[in-house]
C-alpha cells in the first residue's frame, strides 16, 4: 500500500497506526492496506473502511477500535464500510508483509504462483521458521478466511499462508 | 423499488441459507480441515449477504435493519432456491450441492460486477474472489471423491444424481428478476444456463462421473414455495430473535 496515494491526513497517521488487526496483532490497519480514507473535517474524522474478506469478524472489531483510539486523544470518528475497489493482497505493505513473515505467516505469492501452491503443484511457500521452500499444502482455508494451511517438510511445523487476493 | 428489493433478496437468501446450512457442520465435518472450509465459506457467504440485506434495509426505510431481514421473516418470504436449503446428508451431497451452487454463483456474479447498480456491482466484485475459491474448492472435492475409491464414487454420484433435479430452479426467472433484466440492472439468468451445463458436466466427467440425463425437475423456492425443509432451518436461524425479541449480543 502507497499511503501517498490515499487520502489519509499525516496528522492522523499516529493514531491509525495504533489500531491493530485483532487476528494478526503485529499489523496495523495501514499496513494491512483496509483504510482508505481518513480526513478531518469539522473536528470530525471521517475514515473509510474496507474489508478483506466479505464475512471477516475482524471489521466490526476494528471499527470500534478506531472509534476508540480517537476518542481518546478526544476526537470524535466516524467509520464507513465501503466495498469498492475490493481489497486486494497487493494494499498490504511492503513492511507489513515483513512484520507478518516474523509473526510466523507466510506472505501472499503472486497471482498464477498463488493458484499452483493451492493446487498442491509447485513448492513455493517459503517456512517462516526455517525458510526452506520444501513445504506442501494441508488445507485451501486456514484459521481465517484469508489464510490456508501449510507444514513444513523440513523441520515439520505446520504454518499459515497469506493467500493472494486480486 | 419493491422490485428492486425482492431481486436483492433472491440473490442474498440463497447466501443465508446455504450459509446456515455450512454452518451446521461447524465442528462436524468429516476432518478438521473440511470443517475449517465449509466454516469459512459458509462465513464469506454471510459477510455477502450482510452486505445485500443492509443496502435492502435501507431501501425498506422504516428503520429497518439487516436483522429483521435476516431474522424475521416468514418462510414464504424467503426467497432461496430449493437447492441450497437441501440437508448435508453426506458429504458427498455438501458437496455436491456447494458445487452445484457455486458454478451458478460465480457465472451471476461475473455478469452483476457490470450492473449499472453501485452497490450491487461493487457487492459482486467482492463476492467474485470468494466465490472463485469456493468452486475450486468444491470442484476439487467432486473430481476427489468421483475419481477415489469405489465407495466415494458411488456416494458423489448418488448426491449429483439426487440434486440434479434442482438444478433448473436457478434458472427460472421470478417476476422480480424479469423485471430488473428488464430495467438493466438486474440480471437474466437464462443467458448463461448452456454455459453452466456444460462447465457442470465437464467437472462430473472428469471426475469419472455420469452426467444425470432426467428431465425432471422441481422448482418453487424462489417464488417462496419451500420444501420441508425449510421450516427447520428457519427454526434454528430465528430461534434466538423470536424467543428474545430485539437481543444483541
Amino acid at each position: 500500500m502507497k499511503i501517498e496515494n490515499l487520502n489519509i491526513d499525516s496528522s492522523l497517521v499516529e493514531t491509525l497506526s495504533s489500531v491493530s488487526d485483532p487476528e494478526i496483532p503485529v499489523l496495523t490497519v495501514l499496513d494491512l492496506g483496509v483504510i482508505r480514507e481518513a480526513i478531518e473535517k469539522d473536528g470530525i474524522i471521517y475514515i473509510k473502511l474496507t474489508p478483506t474478506y466479505s464475512g471477516c469478524p475482524a471489521m466490526d472489531v476494528i471499527g470500534d477500535d478506531l472509534k476508540k483510539a480517537f476518542s481518546e486523544i478526544g476526537k470524535q470518528a466516524k467509520v464507513e464500510l465501503v466495498l469498492s475497489p475490493a481489497w486486494s493482497s497487493d494494499w498490504i505493505s511492503e513492511e507489513g508483509l515483513q512484520k507478518m513473515e516474523e509473526y510466523g505467516i507466510a506472505r501472499p505469492l503472486s497471482e498464477s504462483n498463488d493458484i499452483d501452491v493451492l493446487l498442491n503443484s509447485k513448492k513455493l511457500v517459503k517456512c517462516p521458521q526455517c525458510q526452506s521452500t520444501n513445504t506442501h499444502l494441508v488445507s485451501q482455508f486456514g484459521s481465517t478466511a484469508c489464510k490456508a494451511l501449510f507444514k513444513c517438510d523440513d523441520c515439520l511445523e505446520p504454518f499459515d499462508y497469506f493467500k493472494c487476493l486480486k | 423499488m419493491s422490485n428492486l428489493y425482492n431481486y436483492i433478496l433472491t440473490i442474498a437468501d440463497n447466501s443465508l441459507i446455504l450459509a446456515q446450512r455450512l454452518g451446521e457442520l461447524c465442528g462436524h465435518g468429516p476432518s478438521l480441515e473440511t470443517d475449517i472450509a465449509l466454516t469459512n465459506i459458509s462465513l464469506d457467504l454471510l459477510g455477502q449477504t450482510r452486505s445485500y440485506y443492509q443496502y435492502a434495509a435501507k431501501l425498506k426505510g422504516e428503520d429497518k435493519t439487516e436483522d429483521d431481514i435476516a431474522f424475521l421473516r416468514i418462510e414464504r418470504e424467503y426467497k432461496n432456491c430449493l437447492l441450497v436449503e437441501q440437508p448435508n446428508t453426506h458429504f458427498g451431497y455438501t458437496i455436491g450441492r456447494q458445487f452445484l451452487f457455486d458454478v451458478y454463483h460465480l457465472m451471476l456474479m461475473e455478469k452483476l460486477q457490470n450492473s449499472p447498480d453501485e452497490t450491487l456491482s461493487a457487492i459482486a466484485k467482492k463476492g467474485i474472489k470468494e466465490v472463485s475459491y469456493h468452486k475450486r474448492f468444491s470442484s476439487d472435492w467432486v473430481k476427489r471423491l468421483g475419481d477415489g475409491t469405489e465407495e466415494s464414487n458411488q456416494k458423489m454420484q448418488e448426491a449429483i444424481n439426487d440434486l440434479w433435479r434442482f438444478t433448473d430452479e436457478l434458472f427460472f426467472m421470478t417476476e422480480a428478476e424479469k423485471a430488473m433484466a428488464k430495467e438493466g440492472i438486474g440480471i437474466d439468468v437464462s443467458t448463461f444456463k448452456e454455459k453452466y451445463y456444460k462447465e457442470v458436466s465437464e467437472v462430473l466427467k472428469e471426475a469419472t462421473l455420469t452426467v444425470p440425463e432426467n428431465k425432471y425437475f422441481t422448482k418453487g423456492g424462489k417464488e417462496g414455495v419451500h420444501s420441508e425443509h425449510m421450516g427447520y432451518i428457519l427454526a434454528d436461524l430465528q430461534y434466538m430473535q423470536r424467543t428474545y425479541p430485539n437481543m444483541q449480543w
